[in-house]
């Protein structure tokens, strides 16, 4: 164990593949999962079909202690996943399932009987995902197994005969005391896996890789190494390295501090902390405002909100990110630390321009803080994308209004995909504020938004289309706060009238 | 002595032959699908690699058209772990493969960059990592000629990879002078990358005398053999190539794998070392051949009731930097044009033009879908400007079956069932009734529209260039009586293999589990044609059967002799051959004593589609031996204010004929119809002004995932499908003809576009209809309607 800052570090990356545990030194921490896998394990199962997180043909399951005595299981991406991110967890993959007999599991016995596979390359991936489905306890509803198989995609089949195995393969028993038992029992071998067993720290010829284990030991690391990449979900860093072949070094992973993983709720905000992944924070933040749930439900897939977090949306400060115009519109502030001094930013502030953001080298996001909607406050967001699962945003726009006696009393409105950075639209907001919520403030609203934004043209959507699209938004936002009967949404309609 | 198509009785059946498990007309599970969803199945890049296997990647040029004036490797050659570099200098022998001998497509470019993109060098590493990392380490610098990027420029300036071809019927000019309606538009339609899931790879083996085994991702074996023989300057025989299943082709792996493969197989017999060249995603998507785009103008004329009375359309379509396929693809647009009308008098005239892009390739419907979607489009138009339900015009449209009854290359369409399956869609789809729910809906919805469309689909099938429609298979028989079966077919997912095992075990009556299938191999079956056109099971299916019947012939010869029965006696049933009254013996019984006898119990199969001519300098003759037909009832609901679209529900009723793998051909239908309405919706491909393609990644270029499936999808196989020609066991192919219904989709967002102006203008849709096209289309549609309050007539929408 080396001494670094006063922290006991650790070298070697201790997890469960499968059953069998593995202790690994000398890796090059910046390895993907996939990679190590194929490459190292020579278990080729998992596929690669993308590298960059979107086809899910990778797809695994990370197990980990829940904290209460159980286990979670996850679906991630294999693919932009990294070796050390496994340590103190269990990774299982599509070798995993058949039972010692040699029969299949009953979610590949389902993918079988509904001749759900054809070339069979997406194959393994989806098995995982359906096997997530039933270690949850089995999913019949359409619209939840389409949730659970966004970021499966499948070139060959149309989908229809998987999404009749996910029906058919049923699921664990809640009442199931043999797999509860199991599920303890594995807890307690992980956790007593990297038990007092110090910080772990990867020095590899290849590059450096720390992952504290509280706040307190992130912030002294990161004031040692101001220059370090900070790593959370890895669903933006990730690609970094598997299609830009970047070098990182440092990484450091806040996955592992457990005082950034709290979700917090009072009634007026909800306190999302950094290491917190969209799938944990979807419930809470789905309090917050019905839009921001389905929001949440559209940002990339499961393996995608499985490991992604709101604090890394935020921190990658991309212009088309989806969190920030609708945080931004909700007037959520953001906690940034140095050391041992924290600060409040509102997050409209943070954006400084393309690229740049209002963050300090050596400084990380410790939490968001998402405010409530006030009473009589309505909060809409609209996500623009080619499809409706798993893309990424041509224009997203995030409104919060109140209207009182007629009038607009109170209106914040923020898009993505009209600047370089997400940006409120003030002109758009002063036109509508203190006038008549009708058709000629809507136009004249229309008409500011051409000056407060010059949007760009590329692979997503022209400037012209960004523009009328954006424009549009405010349209629906008009019917659905003074028509509620007109129907507005292809889907997510759940949110439209509340 | 064996023909195999000479049907035996079974062939007419509806069942599956009693006591039987697995034979013809089953839905047999397909062969990998235990191993697909266990992770077991080998792909190449799964095949374990021999130590010291090296790792190749590609170094892209960064223009679209120039010279390279300066090619500085040396970084590239001195990065860790990199073995060799090659570049045009390094090819053994002929620097090409192209697929049509046009010579026009270099493995390595010699001097000329013709898209961005193109790889101009190769590197190999001790692994991948290290290969990718040193391919970016080159210093290239060009002089950049003029880059034509766009159809039009093309068309313009007459640059062309193949010549003009006109096909016509009747005199079009004149019947569209005395048309009583005429009108005329523009249709662009978009290309699509095939995005199999796994991309292209080739894992080569070096072997003794400087020989090299390819395991290589292709739908066409055979040529890759031809091709990389002539890059190693080597006989045919010295090369390999093995495989056992792709993952997924579509058309993608029919030409492109010849130019990876060629790069490994110089690594490997150039170090002596295994080398496997798997390209990345984005330099898959990048570097390899996409559906081509098309420009469509046309000029129709047409009656009252909008029957087609003449039309001239032209076609251009974007072919890339080289030929490729693209003149058999741009001819198939054309064979296409009619889909399931009569045109009468017709002129159509296809350019094959030349831009500074990658090189457009085979994809699903091969230039068929282009064809009829613009015809699609054409009759909603027609159907608007008379007033009448556009399937009213449809079917107005149809084919005769004594009259009315000849495409535009002079083919009689001899098996038409458009009248009897658009009887079963209606009943199926309750169209009538829902399109005036539709109405209904339209009526009192000012944001949401949705839209109907009802499109039949019929596609020509075998080659059209004739000799490529032949097929062999070999079968040997072991003495314990189990089957290995391989023929020239490859399996890319579509359940190939578990259809011809089908057939070889309904011919010697044995159970499916007797039959070995093995990965296509050059060595074992020659000179195949690509598992393409929709007739893989058609032709290997009847080169097995022919295969089988062979030995089957003979254990009948050996067995009337042994037991003194007539040969007429000697009958296969499940399980057993009846030996007149004299025995009955199981199959395993009958070869152990044939063995015995000195009965050669190994056969190759043959089989060359019959009927079929085509004379292409006139543009006529037979170029298909059947027709494969099928219907779809789409429903869409789209987004006024955003251009989103959503597909609601699907009615199918597709024609199998008699289905060998009922199964098997409903993924078929359901793939091909999600695969086509992607195309047609949110599957868009974007290139910048410097002619980079920037949708090279499923991040950027979105293929249809799970929730696009419509929630509401019925599918049947047509109850009374029959191949009237003697098919396999009466099947009809069906890999690519299900991809054409989608256009239903795309008519039926046309439809919701249309009813902004109350069905009174036209909205002029290109493909694909992202939500920006749509929108666009809303727009433009309600603009014009203000513009045409107190005309009468729509206008043309351009
Ligand atoms: C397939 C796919 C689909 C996607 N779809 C969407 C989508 O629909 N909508 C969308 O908005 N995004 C999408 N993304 C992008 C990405 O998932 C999100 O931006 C995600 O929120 C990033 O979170 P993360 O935890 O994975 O961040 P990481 O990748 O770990 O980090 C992202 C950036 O933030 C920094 N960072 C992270 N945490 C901190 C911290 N606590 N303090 C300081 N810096 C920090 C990192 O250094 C890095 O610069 C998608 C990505 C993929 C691969
Ligand atoms: S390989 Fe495509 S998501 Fe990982
Ligand atoms: S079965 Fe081929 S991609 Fe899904």
């Amino acid at each position: 164990m080396t001494q670094h800052t006063d922290i006991t570090m650790r070298a070697d990356i201790r997890f469960l593949l499968g059953d069998e545990e593995r202790s690994l030194r000398n890796i090059d921490p910046q390895m993907t999962v996939l990679d190590y896998l194929r490459l190292e394990e020579r278990k080729s199962g998992t596929k690669e079909g993308c590298a960059e997180g979107d086809c899910g043909a990778c797809t695994v399951i990370i197990g980990e202690p829940n904290g209460d005595g159980g286990m979670a299981y996850r679906t991630v991406n294999a693919c932009i996943q990294f070796v050390p991110t496994l340590d103190g967890k269990q990774l299982l993959t599509v070798e995993h399932l058949k039972s010692k007999d040699g029969s299949l599991h009953p979610v590949q016995q389902a993918m079988v009987e509904t001749h759900g596979s054809q070339c069979g390359f997406c194959t393994p991936g989806f098995v995982m995902s359906l096997y997530q489905l039933w270690l949850d306890g089995g999913e019949e509803d359409r619209g939840a197994i389409n949730d659970a198989l966004a970021g499966n995609l499948c070139r060959c089949t149309g989908y229809g005969p998987i999404i009749e195995a996910a029906r058919n393969a049923g699921g664990v028993a809640a009442n199931d005391t043999t797999e509860q038992k199991r599920r303890t029992d594995l807890a307690t071998r992980l956790s007593d896996m990297v038990k007092d067993a110090g910080t772990l720290a990867v020095e590899h010829a290849a590059g450096r890789y720390y992952a504290p284990r509280t706040s307190d030991e992130l912030a002294a690391l990161l004031v040692a190494h101001p220059d370090a990449t900070v790593l959370a979900g890895g669903t933006d860093v990730g690609l970094w390295v598997t299609k830009m072949l970047k070098r990182l070094d440092p990484i450091i992973y806040i996955g592992d501090v457990a005082d950034l993983k709290s979700v917090s709720e009072t009634e007026t905000a909800v306190t999302i902390g950094a290491g917190v992944t969209y799938s944990r924070a979807h419930d809470a933040l789905g309090r917050v405002a019905a839009d921001v749930g389905e929001l949440i439900r559209r940002i990339g897939s499961r393996q995608i909100r499985n490991a992604g977090t709101v604090g890394g949306n935020v921190a990658n400060g991309s212009p088309i990110g989806d969190m920030p115009p609708a945080l931004i519109a909700l007037g959520a502030k953001i906690v940034l630390r140095m050391g041992d001094v924290t600060r409040d930013v509102p997050l409209e502030e943070f954006f400084v321009s393309y690229g740049k953001q209002d963050r300090m080298p050596g400084e990380f996001v410790q939490s968001v803080i998402v405010p409530k909607p006030a009473l009589g406050m309505t909060f809409k967001a609209y996500k623009i994308s080619k499809r409706f699962d798993q893309d990424i945003t041509a224009v997203l726009g995030a409104f919060a209004i109140r209207i009182a006696d007629g009038k607009v009393a109170e209106f914040r409105a923020a898009f993505g995909g009209m600047a370089g950075t997400p940006m409120r639209a003030k002109k758009c907001e002063a036109a509508l504020i203190g006038q008549d919520w009708n058709e000629a403030s809507l136009s004249a609203a229309q008409l500011a938004l051409a000056s407060d934004f010059a949007p760009m043209t590329d692979m997503r959507a022209s400037k012209e289309y960004r523009m009328l699209v954006a424009q549009n938004l405010l349209t629906k936002l008009f019917i659905e706060t003074s028509a509620p009967d007109v129907a507005t949404r292809l889907v997510g309609k759940e949110a439209a009238h509340v | 002595m064996s023909d195999p198509s000479a049907n035996s009785q079974t062939d007419d059946l509806l069942a599956p032959t009693a006591g039987l498990s697995g034979g013809v007309r089953t839905a047999s599970k397909h062969d990998s699908g235990p191993k697909h969803v266990a992770g077991e199945a080998v792909y190449i890049d799964d095949i374990i690699e021999p130590f010291g296997t090296l790792h190749l990647a590609p170094g892209a040029a960064t223009i679209a058209h120039g010279k390279i004036t300066k090619m500085d490797l040396s970084k590239v050659r001195s990065a860790p772990g990199v073995v060799c570099v090659l570049t045009a200098d390094d090819i053994p022998g002929v620097n090409d493969v192209s697929p049509a001998h046009t010579h026009d497509e270099p493995v390595l470019p010699d001097g000329l960059v013709q898209f961005y993109g193109q790889p101009v060098f190769c590197v190999a590493a001790e692994t991948r990592a290290q290969a990718r990392a040193a391919a970016k380490l080159a210093d290239i610098e060009y002089e950049e000629l003029p880059a034509v990027l766009l159809v039009d420029e093309a068309l313009e300036k007459q640059l062309f990879v193949a010549p003009p071809h006109v096909m016509k019927q009747g005199d079009a000019a004149s019947a569209l002078a005395k048309a009583k309606h005429r009108r005329s538009a523009r249709m662009e339609i978009g290309g699509q990358d095939h995005f199999y899931l796994e991309g292209q790879i080739t894992f080569a083996v070096p072997q003794e005398d400087g020989d090299v085994l390819l395991h290589c991702s292709t739908q066409h074996p055979s040529e890759v053999q031809h091709n990389i023989a002539n890059v190693l300057g080597r006989p045919a025989n010295a090369v390999t190539v093995e495989v056992r299943r792709m993952g997924g082709g579509f058309g993608g792996k029919e030409t492109q794998a010849s130019q990876w493969a060629a790069l490994a197989a110089i690594v490997a017999v150039k170090t002596g070392r295994p080398a496997k060249f798997r390209l990345d995603r984005d330099d898959d998507m990048i570097m390899t051949g996409k559906r081509h785009d098309f420009i469509v103008d046309y000029d129709v004329g047409f009656d009252d009731d909008g029957r087609i009375c003449g039309l001239d359309i032209q076609y251009a379509a974007n072919c890339g930097f080289s030929a490729d396929l693209s003149a058999a693809i741009a001819d198939r647009a054309m064979f296409h044009t009619d889909n399931a009308y009569y045109l009468g008098d017709v002129e159509i005239r296809s350019y094959r033009c030349k831009t500074n892009l990658v090189s457009n390739t085979a994809f699903r419907g091969f230039g068929g879908p282009q064809g009829m979607v613009a015809i699609e489009r054409i009759i909603d138009e027609i159907a608007m400007t008379v007033g009448r339900d556009p399937l009213d015009v449809r079917i107005a449209n149809y084919y005769g079956t004594d009259d009315r009854n000849t495409t535009p290359y002079h083919m009689v369409v001899e098996d038409n069932v458009l009248g009897d399956l658009t009887d079963d869609i209606l009943a199926a789809s309750d169209y009538r009734k829902r399109r005036a729910d539709v109405e209904a809906f339209n009526a009192q919805s000012p944001v949401l529209k949705k839209g109907l469309s009802l499109t039949p689909v019929k596609f020509g099938i075998s080659f059209t260039t004739s000799f490529l429609n032949q097929a062999g298979a070999l079968i040997h028989v072991y003495q314990d009586g189990s089957v290995h079966l391989n023929h020239g077919g490859t399996e890319m997912g579509q359940g190939l293999f578990i259809k011809v095992a089908q057939v070889v075990a309904e011919e010697f009556q044995i159970d499916l589990d007797q039959i070995k299938i093995t990965a296509t191999n050059t060595g074992k079956v020659p000179n195949t044609s690509a598992t393409a056109a929709s007739s893989g099971a058609d032709m290997n299916g009847m080169a097995a059967r022919d295969a089988a019947m062979t030995i089957k012939n003979r254990l009948i010869t050996f067995a009337a002799e042994k037991y003194g029965v007539a040969e007429a006696a000697v009958r296969f049933v499940p399980g057993k051959v009846i030996i007149g009254d004299q025995a009955e013996l199981s199959f395993a019984d009958v070869i152990k004593q044939a063995y015995l006898a000195r009965v050669s119990l190994s056969a190759t199969g043959y089989y060359a589609t019959p009927k079929i001519h085509y004379d292409r300098e006139n543009a006529s003759g037979r170029p298909f031996y059947y027709f494969a037909y099928g219907m779809a009832c789409s429903e869409v609901l789209i987004d006024t204010l955003t251009g989103e679209n959503k597909v609601t529900r699907v009615d199918i009723i597709h024609d199998v004929g008699r289905s060998l793998n009922p199964a098997i051909d409903r993924g078929q239908i359901e793939g091909g119809f999600i695969q086509g309405m992607g195309w047609l919706t949110t599957e868009e491909l974007w290139w910048d002004d410097k002619g980079n393609l920037r949708t090279h990644a499923p991040s950027t270029y979105k293929i249809p995932a799970c929730s696009d499936r419509p929630e509401d999808f019925r599918m049947e196989l047509w109850s009374s499908g029959r191949n009237v020609e003697k098919t396999i066991h009466r099947s009809k192919a069906v890999g690519e003809p299900p991809l054409m219904l989608a256009i239903s989709v795309h008519r039926a967002i046309a439809d919701a576009i249309a009813s902004v102006a109350d069905h009174k203008v036209i909205p002029a849709l290109n493909t694909p209809a992202t939500p920006e096209a749509v929108l666009y289309a809303v727009a433009d549609v309600a603009k014009r309607m203000m513009q045409n309050v107190g005309q009468s007539m729509p206008a043309a929408g351009e």
